[in-house]
């Protein structure tokens, strides 16, 4: 990797850590007793199930819910990290076991391409529009400026009367 | 005997609604000043009928009255009275009744109050009013009658849902409520214009008192069901991403662009068919929002086929009158004028930005919340949108907008000087960069970046001070010259920095909270200690307390500094209802300045132990406090003179006139 993709790469990773600050909220449902006793593991695992649904539940990750199946995936996630899993493993190992629905926040792919790519398709078509409009009303006060043949016509046929008694 | 009277009422409602709805529309449509003068005392008279229902309803509630189905499910006798009242809008139907009663009050107040409105605008206004009254009688009379009866009445009640046992019910879907029902009136005021044909800077100034109203009730409301949902479900967290939340805040975001847009329209004469659209899309997403939690579809697609007809029903409501609005819009959007021209690089353009970035974060959520949905119908491909997604779509959208929020106000009209207004804002950006570096040298182990988001913070706070003190000018002036100015200023001027300063309250607590806040998930012994931050919680055991209509399981902690000193004591609480045989958890918190210590109590061991999670949240209280800021803003805007006096009277036109002509004898 060359220098100019790294930086971009870390700067990439620093605004999405930005974004996640400015608008996460770290919620947990985790018991005592799941908890591992290594705090790194135990982090990774908390990072992991904070984008993992649980199925059964309206909308909540696996790291905020009560529900029983919720207590078993997380178990299940720590159980894979002590093993030696990394996190594209883990979340490897969920998605074939439950499919792509345990994932909040899906992956790229054709299904889901125009669900991330609104948001910059959004600001893009906005100004494209604004561009395209200011134009127009730029072209509109010009023409108004201009006289058609038949308004001079009109004009000089006043200017003409007027000048009579 | 009285829900009979409220459901004849109901009907008799949408008898009068249906009146209203026809009769000034064809009045205004052929001048006849006869039929457009039957507007106001339909609508008030249906205002009238509405309220008795609605009134029967709660009455039923109050006497615990169990031959009512209604009640029955709902509502229970050993209830306080306060949630006796407050559970007539806990539930589908009740919600219902309550949301057609904020309806009839907006439309009546316009029908009496609108005294200055132009006859046909008045009469087109309160005609579309109606339709969407009469729709909402139906869709209650025939898919969801609160007033059902049961044969055999039985004699206490199934209990009101245990979460919704809490002041926050009493506070959080009226204000919602209103919030929503106050862009149908703009959405009315849209439709009206569009019928005439006709729109001027007049209409933005009649609409915007409704669009503050509006938007500061739906401001106070989103605020307050985050507070509740995070003093409620335990865990701490504030916002959820949960498709409920976004179905309130995609008309918050378009509410928040028609703000803004109308202030263009209003001032300019620009943008306004675009104002037009965002009214139409603003209540449109009300509409959305209201039905989609209603019809629980976003709980599942299954939901629909669980009752079809209120289903169909729903969806007919929304194609009829979105998809009826927007076709209407572009028939007739091309017939409105546009006016005043303005440089890139001006207010307006500023404002343009705004409504860009606004627009294009409501169609985020818009998007993140609807997709699944979408794609399993089409599809059948499950996939979840969760707030991993949001958070990386919705933030760098955000992150532009605060940027640019402290420019706005400091650039002129039609062509703004950015150098100029960039120099005034160099003050703020420099006691930005001092909270960055003050907040690196403070924290200790806290995440990397948040200090930026500290400094983007107070940079949005900075600037809306630098707006107030250039405007007041008061390093300029002596003081009491500024204080004079300071008075003398419009007090939309000070609503604006109000507002602005409230989003950079709310900021620097969301930063605060997420970044630096500590937790402790563990189970703890009668006497033992737990350190959290700078402070050390002694657990001194657990008690049982009686309750009106359920049984609580209370913690009882000793707070000490972590010196020693004692501070309180806190009490989480497990309330169990044994009508449902549900419990709640009741978190204790205790306010230190704008943070706040929060305990929560999990599951008791047969040890006597108890699980508990505890958190500190730095700053959090300033979450809430800065929606309080931007609702006391929006008021001082809604204060504003001339939204008082209401638009230019032809009559002051006419002595203008006069006056003008005077030099000429």
């Amino acid at each position: 990797m060359n220098a100019v993709t790294r930086i971009v790469k870390n700067a990439l990773q620093a605004a999405a850590v930005l974004v996640v600050l400015l608008t996460s909220s770290p919620l947990w449902a985790v018991e005592p007793d799941e908890m591992l006793s290594d705090p790194a593991l135990e982090a990774r695992a908390r990072a992991l199930s904070q984008d993992l649904r649980c199925m059964v539940c309206q909308n909540e990750s696996i790291d905020d819910s009560h529900a029983p199946l919720a207590h078993d995936l997380r178990v299940l996630v720590r159980e894979r990290i002590t093993a030696g899993d990394s996190d594209a493993q883990v979340i490897n190992f969920l998605v074939a076991r439950y499919g792509e629905f345990v994932l909040l926040k899906p992956r790229l792919s054709w299904h889901t391409a125009a669900l991330w790519g609104l948001p910059p398709a959004m600001v893009l078509f906005g100004i494209v529009i604004l561009v395209i409009a200011a134009r127009r009303r730029a072209d509109a006060s010009l023409a108004a400026a201009n006289l058609t043949a038949a308004e001079e016509a009109r004009v000089s046929e006043l200017l003409r009367s007027d000048g009579a008694p | 005997m009285i829900p009979e009277i409220g459901h004849y009422a109901l009907m008799l409602a949408l008898g009068l609604a249906l009146i209203q709805g026809t009769m000034p529309l064809i009045g205004a449509r052929t001048n006849d000043p006869v039929l457009m003068s039957m507007a106001v005392p339909t609508t008030l008279a249906h205002f009238a009928f509405v309220a008795i229902a609605f009134g029967a309803l709660a009455v039923s509630y109050v006497t615990s009255d169990f031959s009512v189905l209604n009640v029955y499910e709902n509502s229970n006798s050993a209830m306080p009275l306060i949630y006796r009242l407050t559970s007539v809008w806990g539930n589908h139907e009740g919600s219902m009744m309550l949301w057609v009663s904020i309806l009839a009050v907006s439309g009546a107040s316009v029908a009496a109050f609108g005294t200055n409105l132009p006859a046909t605008l008045k009469a087109y206004a309160l005609a579309v009013q109606a339709w969407i009254a009469a729709a909402f009688y139906l869709f209650i009379l025939v898919t969801s009658n609160p007033f059902v009866r049961i044969a055999q009445a039985p004699v206490e009640g199934q209990d009101l849902n245990p979460i919704l046992q809490d002041p926050g019910l009493a506070f959080h879907p009226p204000m919602l409520y209103l919030g929503y029902v106050g862009f149908s009136i703009v959405f009315s005021f849209a439709i009206a214009a569009l019928l005439e044909g006709h729109i001027d800077a007049a209409w933005a100034r009649w609409v915007r008192p409704w669009i503050l109203g509006a938007w500061m009730c739906l401001t106070l409301g989103i605020a307050g069901g985050s507070y509740w949902a995070y003093y409620e479900l335990g865990w701490g967290g504030f916002w959820f991403w949960d498709p409920v939340e976004n179905a309130s805040l995609m008309p918050w975001l378009a509410g928040t662009a028609l703000l803004h847009s109308a202030v263009v329209m209003e001032k300019r004469s620009a943008l306004k068919v675009w104002t037009i659209l965002l009214a139409i899309l603003t209540f449109s997403l009300s509409l959305i929002g209201t039905f989609l939690v209603r019809s629980g579809v976003l709980t599942s697609v299954h939901a629909f086929a669980t009752d079809p007809t209120r289903g169909i029903f729903i969806l007919a409501i929304l194609i009829i009158f979105i998809g009826g609005a927007l076709a209407l819009y572009a028939w007739r959007a091309p017939l409105l004028k546009q006016g005043g021209l303005f440089a890139p690089i001006s207010r307006e353009g500023a404002l343009v930005f705004n409504n860009l970035f606004l627009t294009a974060a409501c169609a985020t959520v818009f998007v993140g919340t609807l997709y699944p949905l979408a794609l399993e119908s089409l599809t059948g491909d499950k996939i979840s949108v969760g707030p991993p997604f949001f958070n990386s779509t919705f933030g760098p959208l955000f992150i532009p907008l605060t940027l640019m929020m402290p420019l706005g106000p400091l650039l002129g009209w039609k062509r703004g000087d950015l150098l100029g207004a960039a120099q005034r804002l160099l003050a703020a950006a420099m006691i930005a960069v001092v909270a960055i570096a003050a907040a690196f040298a403070l924290e200790h182990g806290g995440p990397v970046l948040a200090p930026f988001g500290v400094g983007i913070a107070i940079f949005v706070m900075a600037g809306a001070v630098t707006d107030i003190a250039e405007r007041t000018m008061i390093l300029r002036v002596p003081f009491g010259a500024a204080l004079r100015r300071a008075v003398g200023l419009p007090r939309s001027a000070w609503g604006t920095a109000f507002a602005h300063f409230g989003i950079g309250v709310t900021l620097l607590g969301i930063v605060g909270a997420t970044a630096w806040g500590s937790e402790r998930i563990l189970e703890v012994k009668p006497g033992g200690m737990i350190d959290i931050a700078h402070y050390r919680l002694t657990f001194d055991g657990v008690f049982t307390r009686p309750g009106p209509n359920y049984h609580d399981m209370v913690g009882h902690f000793t707070v000490r500094r972590a010196g020693g000193g004692l501070i309180g004591t806190m009490e989480p609480t497990r309330r169990t209802f044994p009508a449902r045989n549900e419990s709640t958890t009741e978190a204790a918190l205790m306010s230190r300045g704008p943070s706040q210590l929060y305990l929560s109590l999990g599951d008791p061991g047969a040890d006597g132990s108890v699980a508990v999670r505890v958190y500190y949240k730095p700053f959090v209280l300033m979450i809430w406090l800065g929606a309080v800021v931007m609702f006391f803003g929006g008021g001082l805007s809604l204060s504003d003179r001339r939204l008082r006096i209401g638009a230019p009277r032809p009559a002051r036109s006419r002595i203008a006139a006069a006056q003008a002509v005077q030099p000429a004898e």
